[in-house]
């Protein structure tokens, strides 16, 4: 079935609400039709469409709750669903953190979807592909690729009123691009609500440059370099620290926003003063839906604001428990940039090294937010504003905490794609004394 | 994916409507059910039947029913408990020389028989870009066989009361013994699989694996330092067998740290750690400098698992992972030359076959029965993890049986058999080996790991460190980390622990591929020497 119309939606959500006789009563439908290509070797390996439609039951009695869920939407099934998830609920132990259900909310609609994204046909995936294989086909250059896009819809209701309807697309591309004596790599990557403005055919030439330019690599001694990171570089190392942005695990003395003797650093000087981050549902370049997972309206919200903890992210039990107001969480994390592009840091940049792209970036030290990952795909030392010459991978050891008290300069925030449920737009950036701990043989 | 994807997956913890990360929520008898294997051979034929008709040269089918139980803990409180059922029908055929696939939750033999249709006609549209026809290596069919993991206690009919009850005693051990706080949890999964080919299989499999890990975490309120301490079970390929503790499992190390091997006292393992997170909180930091490691098969199996096992996957060394999870250092040109990988008394055997471990199966995937191959001989690298159709590419006139789909849903690839490293051969115990280290540290447990794109550069932590000197273990040691290059790393080993000592670790969410799937993988070894490590310290200040 896919995706449904709001009033389809609502019509089986009324049901839902209905048939139950629990003290409250929650059902969120999703629905997604997903296809995907993938390429190696330069050649399609697999491709495919995905349809799933869902529909998933909280009740509760009480403090005590039960889920279920079903994808057959008969009305036997959904008197079923809702019967299974109250048998749980009064077997269930009485939940000491529960909440109750969202009051009746007024949502103000993002701009989530594209008629164009939701529009790819398995014939433009294929295109795609092959607009990535051809020109390195030509060049004698190894294409492997993933191309994924999807639409999407939500809708919930409950039985105290609440009710919201959105419908998302989102398409993300990444293609790696290897010379045949596998002694050059080079990455691109694109993320976008709207398909519209994504041409293939320039972006491959990124990855075929940065691959060709990238064989002849150097060995620079390990330790602390100015480098500039590109907006995928960065948002490795960045969005794992906003994992982290939890207040109860702040308050509870386990986190690097724990404060010596108790309390957490809301309101402290943590990062450069150039550094600031917001959330914003309604982001022109990132909107995400108007409400988070429990059905709270979501609001736009400073998280850090001149390198000062505005905000942490709290769940509506901890909010309540600490006298704070209780908001939807945060969707998206914007940081704020200027107007340069990574070509405009490079001309700026006296020496330094030049990152494309993070990967297996791990925690060290919780305490520290001290995470270690390596370079790939396309590592260059920069002199007087030019590429000078490919250098090996490093792997580093760094703090994003640290790092974004390096900050040297800023760039223009892009889209990218960090996975899990969190979406991010991400400035290039320049960083002083960044911390490269050893080489890497790995192309 | 990472635990901590596999949470937001499952929605733990957010708050709303608990939506079940794979399938439907169900209750929890229905984990216990079973289904018809008649109907399971008449869904096979009618996919069987229609891909033939419709011109496939070969077809195989998966009707799976994948079970999965979670329960999520902390302190005093369960946080969710999750059943779910996933369940339907996978169809992968060659037609024209080429792969096609589709699958379909419908488990009607109409719906079925549609699908396989749709399954040749994505063939057909495939081979069309087709450069070179797939070649299976070829095998024979089995008839109608069945298979089991041989558990003693299946856990999904263990009542959620007595598991939840065993980890309300994990958690109050932990906070009894000094603990701040304490998460525990339990992975419970069955996948009842049938497979049938049109080479003449049907196997009816059913497979089981447990989890139960937790983490312990103490806090210097006053120093704001805070320390955590992870179990050290291994995810098995058992039943609920493996959370009955038996003396006879228990390893005892010098310094009386208890590992465990073919069973798990969870609750005595809580209040070990919450003493040794304290501990952490002023155990010396490390200095820099390079050491002999003396590594616990607790913790050497994540360091085999990155840097030998990733790197001798077959799709991986020949460039189809190139876009996501990388290439291959170990190129098809070592197997020939027989690349000095390790040392001579370095060998690693690949096998889906060792009791109790999470790769073990009667048959993968494709329906080829497993094995125990050698992937290094005495140091030398002499082969790889190969599926039907990579067979050919390495010269071999049969699969290695390392094929497998995390769901019906999805399409089966290469994935890791269990790769293990060998006892030693002379004998060597624990207290022995530590007897003979002048300078150097004891790893245990598993950490933070990162390992480079070709499987070159990594970087492993640990759970527990203690410094060895002149033979004896003085203290506890904190911030530690060791960076290797695999092939120096494994050359560096000079003495490993007998059979004895000799213990599964295991990965049970090991992602690969895009989109990506998980499987689970389990590596044996003993107590491993490695001399001569460069060792770091991760200590920093945020000021």
């Amino acid at each position: 079935m896919g995706i449904m119309t709001e009033a389809e939606a609502k019509t089986i959500l009324d049901k839902v609400l209905k048939f139950s006789t629990a003290d409250e009563c929650t059902a969120q439908l999703t629905g997604s039709i997903e296809g995907n290509i993938r390429f190696a070797l330069n050649n399609v390996s697999t491709s495919g469409v995905v349809s799933d439609t869902n529909l998933g039951v909280s009740v509760a009695f009480g403090r005590r709750v039960g889920t279920s869920s079903t994808n057959d939407f008969s009305d036997a099934s959904l008197a079923r669903a809702v019967k299974r998830a109250e048998e749980l609920a009064r077997l269930a132990p009485e939940n000491p953190e529960f909440i109750p259900a969202v009051e009746k909310q007024v949502y103000k609609p993002s701009s989530t979807f594209s008629a164009a994204t939701a529009a790819i046909t398995p014939e433009q995936r294929a295109d795609i592909a092959m607009a990535s294989i051809a020109p390195c086909r030509s060049k004698s250059l190894i294409a492997a690729g993933f191309l994924n896009d999807e639409q999407s819809f939500v809708a919930f209701a409950n039985s105290k009123g609440a009710f919201g309807y959105q419908r998302s697309t989102e398409m993300d591309y990444t293609c790696t691009v290897r010379t045949a004596d596998g002694r050059g790599s080079g990455w691109v990557a694109r993320n976008l609500q709207d398909s519209t403005p994504f041409k293939p055919a320039s972006d491959i030439e990124i990855a075929m440059r940065k691959a060709s330019a990238s064989a002849e690599a150097q060995a620079l001694e390990p330790g602390k370099y100015t480098v500039i990171l590109e907006p995928a570089a960065a948002s490795g190392l960045i969005s794992f620290m906003f994992n982290f942005f939890d207040a109860r695990a702040a308050d509870e003395g386990r986190s690097f926003l724990s404060k010596k003797g108790g309390g957490n650093k809301l309101g402290e000087q943590v990062y450069d003063p150039r550094v600031s981050f917001i959330s914003d549902p309604w982001h022109p370049d990132l909107a995400v839906l108007p409400w988070d997972g429990s059905g709270r309206a979501r609001e736009k919200m400073a998280m850090v604001e001149n390198g000062k903890i505005a905000n942490l992210m709290y769940s509506p039990y901890w909010a309540q428990k600490q006298g704070k107001k209780v908001v939807g969480r945060p969707g998206n994390i914007i940081m704020s940039g200027g107007t340069k592009s990574t070509a405009d840091l490079v001309r700026e940049t006296e020496r330094g090294i030049l990152v494309t792209r993070t990967w297996y970036i791990r925690m060290v030290d919780p305490q520290t937010v001290l995470l270690t990952g390596l370079t790939r795909d396309g590592t260059f030392y920069i002199e007087n504003g030019q590429l000078k010459y490919p250098v090996k991978n490093f792997r580093f050891n760094e703090s994003p905490v640290i790092m974004l008290n390096n900050i040297d300069d800023l760039g223009r925030p892009v889209r990218v794609s960090e996975g899990g449920g969190m979406k991010y737009m991400i400035p290039p950036m320049r960083v002083r004394d960044f911390t490269f701990t050893s080489l890497s043989d790995a192309v | 994916m990472d635990r901590r994807q596999f949470l937001a997956a499952c929605g733990i913890g957010a708050g709303g409507v608990l939506l079940p990360g794979f399938g439907q929520a169900i209750a929890a008898e229905q984990l216990v059910e079973t289904m018809d294997v008649a109907v399971k051979k008449r869904l096979a034929d009618a996919a069987l039947t229609a891909a033939k008709a419709a011109g496939a040269t070969y077809c195989d089918v998966r009707v799976g029913r994948y079970l999965r139980q979670f329960i999520l803990t902390r302190e005093a409180n369960v946080q969710g408990v999750t059943n779910t059922e996933s369940s339907g029908v996978g169809v992968r055929v060659i037609a024209g020389g080429a792969w096609g696939f589709a699958a379909t939750n419908n488990m009607s033999p109409e719906s079925v028989a549609q699908t396989a249709r749709l399954a040749v006609a994505i063939a057909k549209a495939n081979a069309k870009n087709q450069t070179a026809p797939v070649q299976l290596a070829p095998t024979k069919g089995v008839g109608e066989v069945k298979w089991a993991t041989p558990i003693r206690r299946n856990g999904m009919e263990v009542s959620l009361q007595e598991k939840v009850d065993l980890l309300m005693r994990v958690n109050g051990a932990a906070l009894k013994a000094g603990a701040n706080f304490v998460n525990s949890s339990l992975f419970l999964i069955n996948e009842q699989k049938y497979f049938a080919s049109s080479d003449g299989s049907y196997i009816d499999q059913d497979i089981h694996r447990v989890w139960a890990p937790f983490t312990v975490t103490a806090i210097d309120k006053a120093t704001g330092k805070f320390r955590s301490r992870e179990g050290l079970s291994a995810p098995m390929g058992m039943g609920y067998e493996y959370l009955d503790p038996k003396a006879e499992d228990k390893v005892l190390s010098p310094n009386g740290i208890i590992s465990y091997n073919k069973s798990y006292d969870m609750v005595e393992d809580a209040q070990a750690a919450a003493v040794q997170a304290r501990e952490k909180l002023t155990a010396k930091s490390v200095k820099p400098g390079r050491y002999d490691l003396v590594l616990d098969p607790n913790h050497l199996g994540l360091t085999i698992h990155e840097s030998i096992g990733h790197p001798l996957e077959l799709d991986r060394v020949l460039g189809y992972e190139a876009n996501y999870a990388g290439t291959s250092f170990a190129t098809l040109d070592k197997r020939e030359q027989r690349f000095q990988y390790g040392n001579e008394i370095v060998n690693i055997v690949a096998d889906k076959l060792q009791p109790g471990s999470l790769g073990a199966v009667g048959y993968d995937d494709e329906g080829i029965k497993t094995k125990s191959w050698p992937l290094i001989k005495d140091g030398k690298l002499v082969d790889y993890q190969a599926t039907r159709d990579q067979a050919h590419i390495l010269g071999k006139t049969e699969s290695d049986g390392c094929s497998y789909a995390d769901s019906w849903s999805t399409v089966q690839f290469q994935r890791m058999p269990n790769v293990s490293l060998q006892p030693g051969k002379k004998p060597l115990s624990l207290a022995d080996m530590i007897g003979n280290v002048e300078n150097g540290i004891y790893i245990l447990g598993r950490g933070s790991f990162s390992i480079d794109q070709q499987r070159y550069n990594a970087q492993f932590g640990g759970t527990l460190f203690y410094e060895i000197k002149d033979g004896k273990i003085t203290q506890p040691l904190e911030d530690v980390a060791y960076q290797m290059r695999t092939p120096e790393f494994w050359n560096a080993c000079s003495a490993i622990c007998d059979e004895r000592d000799y213990r599964l670790f295991g990965s049970f969410f090991d992602g690969k591929g895009q989109p990506s799937q998980v499987s689970a993988v389990s590596h044996g070894s003993s107590t491993t020497r490695f001399d001569g490590i460069n060792v770091i310290n991760t200590a920093r200040s945020l000021g």
